[in-house]
């Protein structure tokens, strides 16, 4: 049920313009001549390794960092004309130690931005409830002290603060970087699912490829020195790697990779015509997944089922089939 | 020699007090029932308004210069070398030193107890600024608070814990050394007992005035202790169940 008062605010579109950041006494840039356009709603995730900028690229966006060349513009207004402040209140921003007050409670943690803009009391009340429902926390928790919480709930305060007043963009940094798999993976399905509510754009950094694809509408790949060595879309990346650094940092399971943004309703499957696998799988398991249990089991071959409705058999062939398909 | 002078006879009440005062015994309670209107209570009030001057005009100063060394970091060590220097001179001899200048007054005793607490609050302040965790600092700013609301909103209320531990350690050592003033001025708790040391030691009077000094610092310091609990509800937030 999306709750109330949430997603007013048009999602904008952040558009980089050969940015450049250059530390005085550097020999070379952090962020090279930079550009790339996020379209409005999407997200957008900057992935690289370590020293490739992506995290200084995305602290540009809210002057957090100064730009040294070139611009950035959001909803086609250069953030470089904008006030620092006034910009910062109206960018959602998360960061991966989450940063919350210790010293207030989870519902003036969530109100901070909204009191800033000097909403009124009452508005505030409804807001933090309905941010609560949002993140799916319960109302109880805002009387609590984050010192109360488990690193997963604070994580869901963090994002539920960041979307406080409504931004239209939003700037993520390794936000699910300190969480253990488990619940790091439902964290990321839940913000999934929370995105195609509310619609915001959203640049999200990671240094994990796994991570980028599968929370990324388009992946940004840097490479040392600030370079952008490739964006487009996760499928994009994974079957036409611009370049031997690309290939490498995707890693040589870029195959199994893209079976992981395939669902197995996808596939294309053969008629059940009275076979029996022992194998049944739901419809909505990643290909990548399936896979593995396909292989896993000694006949190979599974039923998809669909709520009990029986779809039809998957096979090897009809995997590797996928494959193909795309790469044409 | 610039003792206070006692206008008081050596012995008060001498040949009418009871026999446990004419002895010099080692505690007469009707002593102190006949003294407490007229020497001791007077004495009390005037130890708080004494140590409460020099912890709030300390207090004022340090935190200042605080925020400042906290904003410009090279302001840290002038004023630490400084505000040391001064915590490291003997009380007496920081007395003996003002005198010339500002005669025995109130001043003087207040210049010198003020100095002692600087240091401390400086320090505690200080720390307590620096020890806010660096992503706290990271998410106020990226949400948009100025520096003024940084420092107001979120820095100070993390630092409180600290900064009332040094409130609390700089007003304990001011009710002690505030019984010292009474070498320059005849106020607090420290006259009365420079007035017994000068009757060959009045026992009574002595342990009176001692006592209440005693009194008045451990109730100052859990006033601070309750003080800073009622201000810090978060600090004593139980942990996830």
């Amino acid at each position: 049920m999306p709750p109330a008062d949430t997603a007013q605010t048009e999602a904008a579109e952040l558009e980089f313009r050969d940015a450049v950041k250059r530390y005085p006494g550097a020999d070379r840039n952090a962020v090279d001549r930079l550009s790339l356009t996020v379209p409005a709603g999407e997200i957008c995730v900057l992935v690289g390794p370590s020293g490739c900028g992506k995290t200084t690229a995305m602290r540009m966006v809210n002057r957090m960092i100064d730009i040294t060349d070139g611009d950035i513009l959001l909803g086609g207004r250069s953030v470089r004309q904008r006030d620092p402040t006034q910009l910062r209140r109206e960018i959602g921003y998360v960061i991966q130690q989450i940063g919350l007050f210790p010293h207030q409670t989870i519902g003036e943690n969530i109100a901070t931005v909204p009191r800033l803009l000097g909403w009124p009391k009452a508005r505030l009340g409804e807001r933090v409830g309905a941010l609560l429902d949002l993140v799916g926390l319960d109302r109880t928790l805002r009387e609590r002290y984050p010192s109360q919480l488990s690193g997963g709930q604070r994580q869901r305060v963090g994002v539920a603060r960041a979307l406080a007043a409504d931004p239209p963009l939003m700037l993520m940094d390794e936000p699910f970087g300190a969480i253990d798999p488990i619940n790091r993976e439902r964290l990321q399905d839940e913000f999934l699912r929370l995105q195609a509510e509310i619609r915001k754009t959203v640049v999200f950094v990671t240094h994990d490829i796994d991570e980028a694809i599968k929370m990324g509408d388009r992946v940004a790949i840097l490479r040392e020195g600030g370079v952008l060595a490739q964006y487009g879309a996760p499928e994009e990346v994974l079957t036409r790697p611009a370049d031997d650094f690309v290939a490498r940092f995707v890693g040589a399971d870029r195959g199994l990779k893209r079976l992981a943004l395939s669902r197995l309703s996808e596939l294309d499957l053969d008629a059940v015509n009275g076979r029996r696998p022992d194998l049944r799988l739901p419809a909505g398991m990643t290909v990548r997944d399936a896979l593995s249990e396909m292989l896993a089991s000694a006949g190979s071959d599974a039923l998809v089922v669909d709520d009990g409705r029986e779809l039809g058999i998957a096979t090897l062939d009809a995997v590797a089939g996928l494959l193909s398909r795309e790469s044409a | 020699m610039i003792l206070a002078q006692s206008s008081q006879p050596v012995i008060p009440n001498f040949g009418a007090g009871s026999s446990c005062e004419r002895e010099n015994g080692a505690f007469c309670w009707s002593w102190v029932r006949d003294n407490w209107s007229d020497v001791l209570w007077p004495a009390l009030r005037e130890h708080v308004v004494l140590t409460l001057l020099a912890v709030v005009i300390g207090f004022a100063i340090a935190f200042a210069l605080a925020l400042f060394a906290h904003r410009r970091g090279w302001v840290e060590r002038p004023v630490t070398i400084t505000t040391g220097i001064l915590y490291t001179i003997p009380s007496l001899a920081l007395f003996q030193l003002l005198v010339p200048f500002t005669k025995l007054t109130t001043l003087t005793a207040e210049i010198a107890l003020v100095s002692y607490t600087l240091l401390i609050i400086f320090r505690n302040t200080l720390a307590g600024l620096r020890g806010v965790p660096d992503d706290v600092r990271e998410s106020a700013r990226g949400m948009g608070l100025s520096r003024g609301q940084l420092l107001w909103r979120v820095e100070l209320p993390l630092a409180l814990p600290s900064i009332v531990a040094g409130v609390r350690i700089a007003t304990v050592t001011v009710i002690s050394l505030a019984t010292v003033a009474a070498f320059v001025v005849n106020k607090g708790l420290g006259a009365p007992i420079f007035d017994a040391i000068q009757r060959s030691v009045f026992k009574t009077e002595l342990f009176a005035a001692g006592g209440l000094a005693v009194a008045l610092a451990l109730a100052a310091d859990a006033l601070l202790v309750l003080a800073q609990r009622a201000a810090t509800p978060w600090a004593r937030a139980g942990r996830p169940a």
